[in-house]
């Protein structure tokens, strides 16, 4: 147990450090950071000073060797746009995205695995067709259309929800959480469905494919020649089996969830981490993204993680270090 | 005696775009309180659905469409989906083909046997993990008592397939239907289980229905043995007489394309040709394009089973033979 | 010819296609689509980009049915004067081409790299294969949104905008790649063994004709289901895009950019700008995804 945990993470070793060049080479050969920083007006001092104070005059490599001891301090300089420190730009805005990301997520998964555990085991049922026809609908609405039907609907027309913003947070401690006040949760509503929606249809897909798929495994036809009970059948073998695949797929849509904020952030003017990103992206912003580029593997690599220990507590065959086949 | 499983005429058919399949038609058989059946044929000859019928799992669209099937002498084919629920596993146990893909992974084989009790057997979970270890003690897996929280892919494919006649036995079934037991087993194991589940039978007196396309296997285990052919029943009788002495002209080239032990040959007996599509099975008898007696009424009749010396051929050859008598 | 149209109309994919009104539905929108976008400039009423015959009396016109609407402006006009009809049969034609070309460059890329992995193997196949896992990992939008990041701050701002629909094209084509590469890899690799294969090899056929004239054949039913699934995602992330803001250039509206513009103006009252490219962007979608289901579905021989 304890060794298969120390291997998932020295696999995920060399992934941060793809990411970490990734940014780095961002920082060093994209724009130059001096001429930003300096503005119009310098002298030839002033820019070898701050080359210099900057360790742009450093090899790559220590340069590079720099950057991820100083990303490993949460350290990624002031950005360009705002000149402010970057960490606290993010950690910030980090409260409101992954509040509004945890939400989505659950919307996704309690309604989604349902729906796809029901679609999948009466794909013929007059119910399971309207879901799918709901499902495709749903992967054919770009999220952001989906926000600003809401919004409308909602919003302005019926005046129920807030359209945009957080509404009323209360501090805990550097987080600010809007669980807390009913203004708060109210302005969630329509955010966390919007984002959830795509994810939502997305996990129903998965379930039913691998359910239906499942169910036409011999094991389940044994089961049926040993005249078990639909019940132990349906909710006890094929879901059990079922949820390997799934959980992988899963895990890697909560990552996408956190991705996805940026387009739903954007609609609400929710003040998360997305929001920050995509005004960066569009002032060439090169520490933010840097910054968040790496927040944002880091948090995949936690999933993954994650995932990886779920699988290995539900496939027993992993246990015995036989690999991942079926 | 009465028979355990009795078939009637069953007809199975399968709906497609190009209109309807009959992948059974007018099989009829018996099997008496611990007969051990064997059911050879080509891939394809409608053998395994004969057992999936049986058992109320034909694949859809496949449906029975004619006939009836009756265990104990009650109609079991026009059963509802719960009450042949109750049948299946407690009256029937089934064994399929690989044990490879048949067992759940993420269960324990001993999961899996108390669970198959639980559902059939009006006994504690305690005395249902007690008779467990027992079951696997029966089909010889060592160590049974440890060996009873190990999962699927802990045991070798020889051993699966023991763990799969246990789960087809423990709620004592009065018949089994044993699809193909040990084509995916290696040579070597083959014996092992036919002996196993040749000498289960006996003990708990469960009849067996054994499908497989091994004539080795047929004259090691069965008493008697129904050839198929296109969906239907071409010959049938005692064991030794349809080996020694074939009635019916398929299943004579059946026999003679299975090499002789006794002596060398050249050049093995084969028949020419390959059994029709279910989509273009020719008028009068299936077997008329291929069979080297074929006459003039084989091209135009469907010949039934009937008598023929000591086993019942569906074959008009024995006919004039009737007619005569 | 003839004989392959009837060969067509012989085959399980004509029968099903035919069986099934939604998809023959879906498959005449599609065709609208792309005719109307293509032939834009032929049927649209106005020309949204003809600044001689913009008036800014005409701004905020509500649709023709709509009492204070003109015949003229169908579904209404913009905040400009521009004539909504014909602003999203041009953005249409940007939002298709984006579509078709992220596509095709995501399918081109793709296949050559899975064939390469599957055929060459070893270092190769591992090194492509660990940087497509790594990608896909990655939401398809952030890498989007990363390359188009990365060129604006590498290019000056008037470059940019040229080369703009280019970037988006490649940012989105980029994203993409690996759900074509995984199982082009895998057929490459049951192909190679193959007995063919191997028998072109002994006679001297070079790996590239083998890899194009007898591997690749046999890879396109798969790679033409993904790249229909992928089409509609396309078309998705490029509005995505266009509606950050960092998409297709302004002077090219897209369907994106139209519903990013009347975003603005949907406290207003003014819903009409936003909701018909909307509307139009959903049923192009839509339409490209009930076809790729059902060619999916057609494709597998499983699910029959």
């Amino acid at each position: 147990m304890f060794a298969f945990i120390v291997s998932r993470i020295l696999q995920s070793v060399p992934v941060l450090l793809v990411v970490a060049l990734i940014s780095f080479a961002m920082f060093a050969y994209v724009g130059d950071p001096v001429s930003i920083m300096l503005g119009q007006d310098f002298t030839e001092a002033q820019r070898t000073a701050l080359v210099a104070e900057l360790g742009l005059d450093q090899p790559f490599f220590v340069q590079f060797a720099r950057f991820v001891g100083n990303a490993v301090q949460g350290e990624f300089g002031l950005s360009y746009r705002l000149s402010r420190p970057v960490a606290q730009l993010i950690a910030e805005r980090a409260p409101a995205t992954l509040e509004l990301a945890f939400c989505a997520a659950g919307v996704a998964l309690l309604v989604g695995v349902p729906m796809g555990v029901y679609t999948g085991l009466y794909p013929r049922s007059l119910l399971s067709r309207a879901f799918l026809t709901f499902s495709l609908i749903g992967v054919s609405l770009p999220t952001f259309l989906i926000g600003i039907l809401l919004i409308l609907v909602f919003a302005v027309w019926l005046g129920w929800l807030p359209s945009f913003g957080r509404g009323d947070t209360v501090a805990l401690g550097w987080w600010n959480t809007g669980f807390l006040t009913r203004s708060g949760l109210k302005a969630l509503i329509l955010p966390a469905i919007t984002l959830g929606l795509f994810q939502l249809t997305l996990i129903m897909r998965l379930v039913r494919s691998e359910m239906m798929e499942v169910l036409r495994t011999d094991y389940i036809k044994f089961a049926r020649a040993r005249g078990l009970t639909n019940r132990a059948i349906n909710f006890g073998h094929a879901l059990k089996n079922t949820m390997v695949p799934v959980i992988t797929v899963v895990g890697l849509q909560l990552g996408a969830i956190i991705a996805f904020a940026i387009v739903t952030e954007t609609v609400f003017q929710w003040p998360g981490m997305g929001l920050l990103f995509i005004q960066s992206v569009s002032s060439a912003d090169i520490p933010v993204m840097a910054a968040y580029l790496l927040l944002i593997a880091c948090l995949f690599v936690t999933i993954n993680l994650i995932v990886d220990l779920l699988y290995y507590a539900v496939d027993p065959r992993l246990r015995a270090g036989r690999g991942k086949g079926h | 005696m009465a028979a355990i499983l009795e078939v009637r005429d069953l007809r199975v058919e399968f709906p497609t775009r190009r209109g309807t399949l009959v992948a059974l038609d007018g099989v009829s058989f018996s099997i008496a309180p611990g007969e051990v059946l064997g059911v050879v044929g080509e891939s394809g000859a409608g053998k395994s659905m004969t057992g999936a019928a049986i058992i109320g799992l034909l694949e859809p669209p496949g449906r029975i469409a004619g006939g009836q099937v009756l265990l104990q002498g009650k109609r079991i084919d026009n059963l509802r989906y719960e009450q042949m629920r109750r049948i299946r596993g407690r009256e029937i146990g089934a064994i399929f083909q690989d044990p490879l893909t048949t067992l759940n992974p993420l269960y324990t084989v001993g999961d899996q046997l108390t669970e198959t009790m639980l559902t059939h057997l009006p006994i504690n979970p305690a005395e249902a993990k007690r008779r467990a270890v027992e079951w696997l003690e029966l089909v010889g897996i060592p160590a049974a008592a440890q060996r009873v929280q190990s999962y699927p892919h802990e045991f070798s494919g020889g051993m699966r397939q023991r763990v799969v006649i246990a789960l087809a036995l423990c709620a004592e079934p009065k018949l089994i239907v044993a699809d193909e037991p040990t084509t995916a087993l290696d040579v070597s194991i083959q014996a092992q289980v036919i002996a196993l589940l040749k000498r289960l039978a006996r003990e708990k007196g469960t009849a067996m229905m054994l499908v497989t396309h091994d004539m080795g296997v047929i004259a090691e285990t069965a008493d008697r043995v129904a050839v198929m052919y296109a969906g239907r029943i071409a010959e049938i009788g005692p064991v030794r007489e349809v080996v020694k002495n074939p009635q019916h002209p398929y299943t004579a080239g059946l026999m003679a394309s299975i090499p002789p032990l006794d002596r060398r040959v050249n050049r093995l007996a084969q028949i020419d040709g390959a059994m029709p599509r279910l989509s273009a099975i020719p008028q009068g008898c299936a077997y008329n394009p291929r069979c080297p007696k074929v006459f003039s009424r084989c091209a135009v009749e469907r010949p039934e089973l009937m008598d023929a010396g000591t086993t019942q051929a569906a074959c008009w050859l024995h006919a004039k033979a009737m007619t005569d008598a | 010819m003839a004989n392959a149209l009837a060969r067509l109309r012989d085959s399980d994919i004509w029968w099903s296609f035919k069986r099934s009104p939604i998809t023959v539905l879906s498959a005449i929108v599609a065709l609208v689509c792309i005719v109307t976008s293509v032939a834009a400039p032929l049927i649209a009423p106005h020309n949204p980009f003809d600044l001689a015959t913009l008036n800014l009396l005409d701004a905020f016109k509500p649709p023709a049915w709509v009492a204070e609407g003109e015949a003229d402006y169908l579904l209404g006009t913009d905040d400009q004067g521009r004539d909504v009809l014909s602003a999203i049969l041009y953005g249409a034609r940007i939002s298709l081409l984006v579509g078709f070309a992220a596509t095709i460059f995501a399918a081109f890329v793709g296949v050559s790299v899975g064939l390469l992995a599957g055929f060459l193997g070893g270092t190769v196949d591992a090194l492509l294969m660990r940087i497509a896992d790594i990608q896909l990992t990655f939401p398809s939008i952030l890498v989007a949104l990363l390359v188009d990041g990365i060129v604006r701050a590498a290019v000056a701002r008037e470059v940019h905008d040229q080369i703009a629909l280019f970037v988006v094209i490649v940012a989105i084509g980029i994203s993409e790649w690996p759900k074509f590469a995984r199982p082009v890899r895998g057929s490459t690799m049951v192909e190679r063994n193959k007995e063919y294969v191997l028998a072109a090899r002994v006679i001297g056929v070079s790996s590239f004709r083998i890899m194009t004239g007898h591997v690749l054949p046999n890879v396109l039913g798969p790679v033409l289901v993904i790249a229909t699934l992928n089409l509609g995602l396309a078309i998705l992330s490029e509005a995505t895009l266009s509606f950050l803001g960092v998409g297709v250039p302004p002077t090219q509206p897209s369907l994106g950019t139209l519903i990013r513009i009347g975003n603005d103006f949907l406290f207003s009252g003014e819903w009409w700008i936003t909701i018909f490219p909307g509307i139009a962007l959903v049923v192009m979608v839509l339409s490209v995804n009930l076809l790729g289901d059902w060619l999916r579905d057609a494709l597998n021989p499983r699910l029959r």
